[in-house]
């Protein structure tokens, strides 16, 4: 039994790193939009996770990550209530959530 | 933090594994609605290490901001598109996945070596503002990130007005070229979808 202060800042990072992977997986391979903007959220959450163990380790006097992370929440609220008003108007007009049929700008 | 570093642990582990796990069963599992029930035990695992990281007033508003807003209006958003379709097969979906999945096991491993090798220059625990974070972000919010603050406003304010503006249907009575009623439901059933691919 290792003898620790504290858990390790890396568990943290790890953490964060895998379930930032995880939300790119997911961003690239989901078929419908839907989970496309929960991959989203998942990525924006791996980052909180990050900026919140540097601001308890690295800075935990000023703690100006745990500021940063309640701008990225606010960021995180707007961009999915635009995101699923897009979704939603995108799903009027064409009827389908697949990724694949969203090829307007395509060349 | 005044919890034993054997509690902490167990916390840390169990919370982190309910994390990846909920994370992949949100990418990976064929039902949509149990992808968005898990991303909410997601995001209430994630503020549970805030917890752990001695923050709570962040834990708070990632369970008010996450669960109680993002969350429920992906739901809402899955019950007004909710439509059973057959998707169409994709001829190089086999080549996709193995790229895609390439590309971030690479990411992955590159971001876990810079986590362990690097050497972070910790602060001592002695000077932690500890308990009293909630006080020392109020501080910041009102004196050096003043600016920030006033701008999130603004752009919650546009997100608001851009979230109604995209999402809004111009509800008249009757079709302006036609002059016949208009279907009043939220979503139009047996309307032709208007910029399907002319092929």
């Amino acid at each position: 039994m290792m003898n620790l202060e504290s858990i390790p800042i890396q568990a943290f990072l790890i953490v964060s790193s895998a379930l930032f992977c995880i939300g790119i997986w997911g961003l690239l391979n989901s078929r419908n939009a839907v989970r496309v903007l929960m991959s989203i959220e998942l990525m924006l959450n791996a980052v909180n996770i990050n900026l919140m163990a540097f601001s308890s380790y690295v800075d935990n006097n000023l703690i100006q990550g745990q500021v940063f992370t309640i701008f990225v929440i606010t960021v995180a609220a707007a961009e999915a209530a635009v995101g699923l008003a897009i979704l939603l108007s995108l799903y009027r007009n064409r009827v389908t959530v697949d990724m694949e049929s969203f090829n307007l700008l395509k060349w | 933090m005044s919890i034993a570093i054997t509690t902490q642990i167990i916390c840390f582990t169990i919370l982190s594994l309910v994390i990846l796990i909920g994370a992949l069963g949100v990418v990976l599992l064929e039902s949509i609605v149990y992808s968005a029930f898990l991303l909410g035990g997601v995001f209430m695992s994630v503020a549970g290490l805030y917890l752990l990281l001695n923050a709570s007033f962040v834990a708070a508003a990632q369970v008010l901001v996450y669960v109680g807003a993002v969350n429920v209006l992906i739901i809402f958003a899955i019950m007004l598109v909710n439509k059973k379709e057959d998707l169409k097969p994709i001829n190089d979906i086999k080549s996709r996945r193995i790229i895609s999945t390439t590309i971030c096991l690479t990411l992955l491993s590159l971001l876990i070596r810079v986590d362990l090798t690097n050497v972070w220059s910790l602060s001592s625990p002695l000077n932690s503002i500890g308990e009293d974070s909630t006080i020392r972000i109020g501080e910041h919010l009102f004196s050096d990130y003043l600016l920030p603050f006033e701008v999130a406003s603004v752009l919650l304010l546009m997100a608001m007005i851009g979230a109604i503006v995209l999402a809004r249907r111009d509800v008249m009575s009757k079709d302006i070229s036609t002059g016949l009623p208009v279907d009043q439901e939220l979503i139009e059933k047996s309307s032709e979808p208007l910029l399907t691919n002319k092929k």
